[in-house]
């Protein structure tokens, strides 16, 4: 029998048992419970050990970093001279090198003027000043640091654009202009009027249930036939034209998702206070609505950006049409792989950043709307 | 207050005729639907200076004329006298080929990734965490490129390829396999399929009636699954097996490949990986969040009323989940037709790249081959979602 040292009543708290804490508990609760569970776990681990340490080596461990020409290669490994020589051809394209630094110019004024917006002790005027030179002022400059002619700077035809930067050229320009598009599609489609709903209602159903590819065709090839003989648009701008209508349909359906879920007192009380309608959309409904469906919107965004690469079908040079050009280059050709691994992580840096803006986004706009 | 007041004020003065929201209505749709036929008229009439001046004639004529150009991959006898009204046919059923089978492969790898996302083993759950983050942020197009240029093209020439039990041979020509040729007595075993699934299904509603009489179950599927299996094994031996393999075997002098057989060629298969893989990720998380919609709650009454784990998520927890996946499940679906697309940048032999491409570019006949182009994708996601549409109809809540 056991001794009793402690007086009835008295007895001080004991340590949790062992097999409820630590380590041990913890793999036995996530990885071992049940013979189903383990068997998963082993397959799982055996998965792991078969794979990571081989994509190890070969990314990092037995790759070659240094060199300029393909003889740097070992072919054991990864070869990411080839990204070094190519780098500056995957961000600009075949932008003349010389004026590259109009391009980063465009990018740091762009960091410089958004960067204030995300912290909170900026005063709401300088913010919204900030938003209308972004909106208003910037795309302008852009447009001539970028297109060149007159004021000293040498002109670069749209041909030349090209990689990274002409990937966010086309993003960029298609998220800012189809979200207006957008709530107005969003806005007609909800109409009293008949002729304007159902204008929208085909205008959306079309562009949606449409492939981007046969868009871009027809960017290329029906576009010239729409328009006076003398008059022939750059290729850049018809696809991006292309690309605005399309995406503007698809963030349509989300704005509409988020005006759908305003309950009816909103709209009624706006009318109520003697707003007429464009002002009870602008004041009441619309920020209401955006910031329900801010989700949707990203979601849009991401699926745009992605979608930019498509433009390579019909021969403008994103990011990843640089990369399919570099690596059938005659003098590099067998690194496709490192190609594509480079264009992969760029587009999943931004893809993965802007859905985590996205979450914060709708955790701080979090206000209400629970009941 | 006298009368005349009292009807004064319950009957507003009208207010002057630009002040109507009514009249105002009507003259603002008036001038927008101007606009819209101006423009549509304008584009219409450039377009018709524009083909005048390219000498191009307008019509469909030319879609009886001989096409004169060979595809690699058709499911209807095609060669150089075929029309282009042929090179239409191939190219829809194979965008039609490439869309269900992707969309069947998604379905299941999304449900299963789903599924494993939940899954309280967290190695499982991490891995399916990072499989739907990776492969959702990487676009369509560079997955597509990866699976072709980077995985299948650099295979072994045909005349080195892999081969399993000399039958079976994976190139960068494809995958070879040998294929089945019908023999006198096969109708049997056809016929024997088709009534086990008939039976079946008689089976099923039998024992449904059966269970809301008497409350008794029958083991419909472990039925369902014998009769199937069995009916056609016993008509195969009773032909005696009325079927021989045509095996793939290497030809050609200088070039050589294979020739017999059936073949998966890469084209096909980096665009079913692609298409079923970057889709199952969308798929996945349609799912998770799904399940996850069904509260606890539920489980734990069906727990209570005696009901075992698997006809819990059977009867309580799938029907209920399905509710919130079918939406966003159809255009997923949607989204995988159109982007079957995007076999245009690797030749894949579909409507886009097949029939707007190398059809568009032979005749020149832009506006009528883009128009039957995007008539038969509005059509495809009229249909899908009114099929979806049924279905989820059907798998509604049933409320009073």
């Amino acid at each position: 029998m056991t001794t009793q040292k402690h007086p009835v009543g008295q007895h001080p708290s004991l340590p949790p048992p062992s097999n409820s804490v630590g380590v041990l508990y913890w793999l036995k609760e996530n990885l071992f419970n049940g013979v189903f569970n383990s068997l998963l776990t082993i397959c799982s681990i055996l998965l792991l050990i078969n794979y990571v340490p081989p994509l190890f080596n070969w990314a990092i461990a037995k790759a070659d970093w240094i060199g300029s020409t393909k003889d740097a290669c070992s072919k054991e490994g990864a070869c990411w001279v080839f990204i070094r020589v190519w780098f500056d051809q995957f961000l600009y394209g075949r932008f003349p090198s010389e004026s590259v630094w109009r391009i980063n110019l465009s990018y740091i004024l762009a960091i410089a003027a958004a960067a204030p917006l995300f912290f909170s002790f900026v005063a709401r005027k300088v913010k919204l000043a900030l938003i209308a030179f972004l909106l208003v002022i910037y795309p302008i400059i852009c447009f001539y640091l970028y297109a060149g002619g007159g004021f000293g700077l040498q002109e670069v035809e749209t041909s030349r654009w090209g990689g990274l930067f002409l990937t966010l050229v086309i993003a960029v320009s298609g998220i800012v202009l189809s979200l207006p598009l957008g709530i107005l599609l969003a806005l007609g489609r909800r109409s009293s009027m008949p002729v304007i709903k159902s204008f929208c209602v085909i205008f959306i159903e079309f562009w949606r249930g449409i492939p981007l590819i046969t868009v871009l065709f027809m960017a290329s090839v029906m576009f010239p036939l729409f328009v006076p003989e003398n008059i022939s648009p750059d290729k850049l701008l018809r696809v991006l034209v292309g690309v605005i209508l399309f995406s503007s349909a698809y963030m349509a359906e989300v704005v509409r998702g988020g005006l759908q879920a305003i309950p009816k007192g909103q709209y009624e009380a706006a009318a109520a206070l003697g707003l007429n309608y464009w002002k009870s959309m602008l004041l009441i409904i619309l920020p209401q609505a955006l910031k329900m469906v801010i989700p949707g919107i990203v979601n849009t965004f991401i699926g745009l950006f992605k979608d930019t690469t498509l433009v390579l079908i019909i021969g403008l040079f994103d990011l990843l049409g640089m990369v399919q050009l570099a690596s059938t280059n005659q003098k590099w050709l067998g690194f496709t792989i490192e190609g594509y691994v480079f264009a992969a992580i760029g587009f999943f840096i931004f893809c993965f950043a802007m859905s985590r803006y996205s979450q914060h986004l709708e955790r701080v706009l979090n206000t209400g709307h629970r009941n | 207050m006298n009368d005349s007041s009292v009807t004064k004020s319950s009957t507003p003065a009208k207010p002057p005729f630009w002040r109507d929201p009514d009249k105002r209505a009507l003259a603002f749709q008036g001038v927008f639907l101007l606009l819209v036929l101006f423009v549509i008229f304008t584009l219409i009439r450039n377009t018709m200076v524009n083909l005048e001046a390219r000498g191009i004639s307008s019509g469909f004529g030319f879609l009886g004329t001989a096409a004169g150009f060979r595809i690699a991959e058709t499911m209807i006898p095609f060669d150089t006298s075929s029309t282009y009204f042929d090179v239409f046919l191939v190219g829809l059923l194979n965008t039609l080929k490439v869309s269900i089978i992707g969309v069947f492969f998604a379905t299941i790898i999304g449900f299963v990734v789903g599924v494993a996302r939940l899954s309280n083993n967290w190695i499982v759950s991490r891995l399916a965490a990072i499989y739907v983050d990776t492969l959702r942020n990487i676009p369509l197009l560079l997955q597509l490129f990866f699976w072709y240029f980077a995985v299948l093209r650099p295979l072994k020439k045909p005349e080195e390829a892999d081969s399993l039990f000399g039958m079976i041979f994976l190139s960068n020509r494809g995958l070879f396999f040998p294929a089945p040729v019908y023999e006198q007595g096969f109708g049997l075993i056809v016929l024997a399929v088709v009534l086990a699934i008939v039976g079946s299904i008689v089976l099923k509603i039998w024992a449904k009636k059966r269970m809301e009489a008497t409350g008794q179950r029958f083991p419909v599927f472990f039925t369902s699954l014998g009769l199937i299996v069995l009916l056609p094994l016993l008509a195969a031996v009773a032909t005696g097996f009325p079927i021989s393999w045509d095996i793939p075997e290497l030809a050609g002098t200088r070039i050589k490949n294979f020739v017999g057989g059936q073949v998966l060629t890469p084209e096909f298969s980096a665009l079913v990986f692609a298409l079923a893989i970057y889709t199952s990720s969308f798929i996945a998380e349609i799912v998770r969040s799904g399940i996850m919609s069904v509260s606890k709650g539920q489980s734990e009454a069906a727990f209570s009323l005696g009901l075992k784990p698997s006809w819990t998520t059977r009867l309580v927890i799938i029907p209920q989940a399905l509710r919130v996946i079918i939406p966003p499940l159809t255009s997923q679906y949607l989204n995988l037709t159109k982007n079957s697309s995007l076999a245009a940048a690797i030749g894949y032999p579909e409507l886009v790249s097949v029939f707007a491409g190398t059809a568009l570019n032979n005749t020149g006949q832009a506006v009528e081959i883009m128009g039957i182009t995007l008539m038969v994708y509005l059509f495809l996601s009229l249909t899908i979602s009114s099929l979806m549409n049924w279905y989820n109809a059907s798998k509604a809540l049933v409320e009073r």
